[in-house]
């Protein structure tokens, strides 16, 4: 028996998923950023995890708290809190 | 002399850093798995989290993550993590109308909760030690890897791993293609030893009849992600995890309650009132995730998405939202949001029928059909160009509904929620 927030957040989900595809589709098409337009994209603020032991930590308590794990890295370390 | 060299060997560092810069970006060096700073040979970032359940655990975590630049596209990262839980956790029996007394894990002595609350372990303390090391370095034109080891050790649990990523870029490193492998060999040796699952705890004696000391737990992970440069001021991955865990993947020190299956109550007899969990000792989980970095003006918008699923009957959703608001050159504020709803496993039940035991059982409400929110806010502060500071400060709320309410079990709260604070302090250093 789902729950009308789940139901939600699975419409939600499709939504996200079309954006994503459409994104991923656009960016793939366009002109690709030369290196001396990379001066954003370089900036730490820019980059996939600019805070290490912020996701770590996140990762951490999410993993201990909640069944589901993984996604947007590999490894990591096992942990009995879970 | 050697103050002389010592200031030439300085601006021969400054003038590498900037060097450095310079050729990354030339090279369209965006590195995917890590910053991009100038070369300095050490990068230290440092923190310490205190998190805190109302009523349950506190947990006191520190980290330090170090970071070495060779300066031939090689490093070398280091993590040392110790954590110490102390407080009380759900045990997993319904709370009921009357005071409930249990046996500890050890098997050695009783506790006992008072009516019409949520049984709660008083008694879950546990410090965690762990270490990882990696090394990542370019191996071939457009080709990087890293292979990682990790080990950690705690009062009922070890872990040893280790892990490997390729990375190879294409478009002009605008796309970077991830293939990432991971495996765990893992120890549970719960305190008191493994009670046999689904059998009834021996309150009345107490003891614990136990069936091994250990037992082992194998965890392994591939992930392949793609990385694509969207725009000059926009970054996207999209990541598809499969992972497989094998063994004891019980919690050893969870039980459930059995009711008559029309007043809900429990027996009267008390060693036939709560029975050991079981899970099943293979599960299979995929994901999918998706996560975009956007920069306006100056702000920093991250947005992600994953999709979970497994063989328990897991489905779930976790949106996360950061918005990284420039308070002028030196100060930023972060406020963040994060959403995750999942359905229960199959063997959920959050009580037991007498005479229906199921092969399966487990009350555990993180199995159960749940919704956890996070509203946080983290400020920063650049106190030089080589180091920063941070706090941030979040309220996690988890609500979960029980499988099944039976009888007299409707005046209770049978899964209360559980709210947490978490407080981060971090400190980070480049020389």
């Amino acid at each position: 028996m789902m729950s009308k927030e789940f139901v939600l957040v699975r419409k939600i989900t499709y939504l996200l998923l079309v954006v994503m595809s459409v994104l991923i589709m656009a960016g793939c098409s366009s002109q690709p950023v030369q290196p001396w337009d990379r001066d954003v994209l370089a900036q730490k603020k820019m980059q996939l995890e600019p805070y290490p032991n912020d996701a770590f930590l996140d990762e951490h308590i999410y993993f201990s708290k909640e069944a589901s794990r993984g996604g947007a890295g590999a490894g990591g370390g096992g942990c009995g809190c879970n | 002399m050697q103050l002389k060299n010592k200031t030439l060997k300085k601006k021969h560092k400054q003038v590498s850093g900037s060097l450095a810069i310079a050729t990354a970006s030339l090279l369209g060096c965006v590195s995917h798995s890590s910053t991009v700073q100038a070369a300095e040979d050490w990068e230290f970032d440092t923190s310490v989290l205190y998190y805190s359940e109302t009523d349950r655990v506190s947990l006191v975590e520190p980290i330090i993550r170090a970071r070495k630049d060779f300066g031939d596209d090689s490093f070398l990262n280091l993590r040392l993590v110790v954590d110490t839980l102390t407080g009380s956790s759900a045990n997993g029996a319904i709370p009921t109308s009357s005071a409930q007394t249990f046996t500890s894990a050890s098997g050695n002595n009783n506790y006992t909760t008072q009516a019409n609350t949520a049984p709660l372990d008083p008694n879950f303390r546990d410090t965690r030690g762990a270490v990882s090391v990696d090394w990542e370095h370019s191996f071939a034109k457009d080709w990087r890897a890293s292979y990682g080891f990790n080990y950690s050790n705690e009062i009922n649990y070890e872990s040893i791993g280790i892990s490997t990523t390729f990375n190879r870029d294409f478009n002009q490193k605008n796309s970077t293609l991830t293939l990432g492998l991971s495996y765990n060999a893992d120890s549970v040796n719960p305190i008191g030893g493994i009670p046999f699952a689904l059998t009834f705890m021996d309150v009345t004696t107490p003891s614990k009849a136990v069936k091994s000391g250990s037992e082992d737990k194998n965890v392994y992970d591939i992930l392949l992600g793609w990385t694509q440069v969207i725009g000059r001021k926009d970054l996207m991955q999209f990541n598809f995890n499969y992972g497989n865990e094998s063994g004891y993947l019980t919690d050893g020190y969870k039980i459930l309650s059995v009711v008559d299956g029309t007043t809900g109550d429990l027996s009267v007899n008390l060693d036939q009132r709560y029975l050991y969990e079981k899970r099943p000792d293979d599960r299979t989980r995929q994901a999918l995730y998706w996560r975009w970095s956007h920069q306006f003006d100056t702000d920093v918008f991250r947005l992600s998405y994953r999709y979970f699923w497994d063989d328990w009957g897991i489905t779930s959703h976790t949106i996360d939202m950061r918005y990284r608001y420039e308070m002028g050159s030196k100060h930023f504020l972060e406020p963040h949001l994060r959403y995750y709803s999942q359905s229960a496993a199959d063997f959920y039940h959050t009580s037991l029928v007498q005479g229906q035991i199921p092969n399966y059982a487990s009350a555990d409400y993180r199995l159960a059909e749940m919704t956890s929110t996070t509203i946080g806010l983290k400020y920063g502060y650049e106190l030089s160009d080589s180091s920063e500071f941070g706090v941030r400060i979040e309220s996690i709320i988890q609500q979960a509904d029980p499988s099944q309410v039976i009888g007299n079990q409707s005046s209770q709260d049978l899964v209360p929620d559980v709210e947490a604070i978490l407080l981060q302090l971090s400190y980070s250093l480049r020389f």
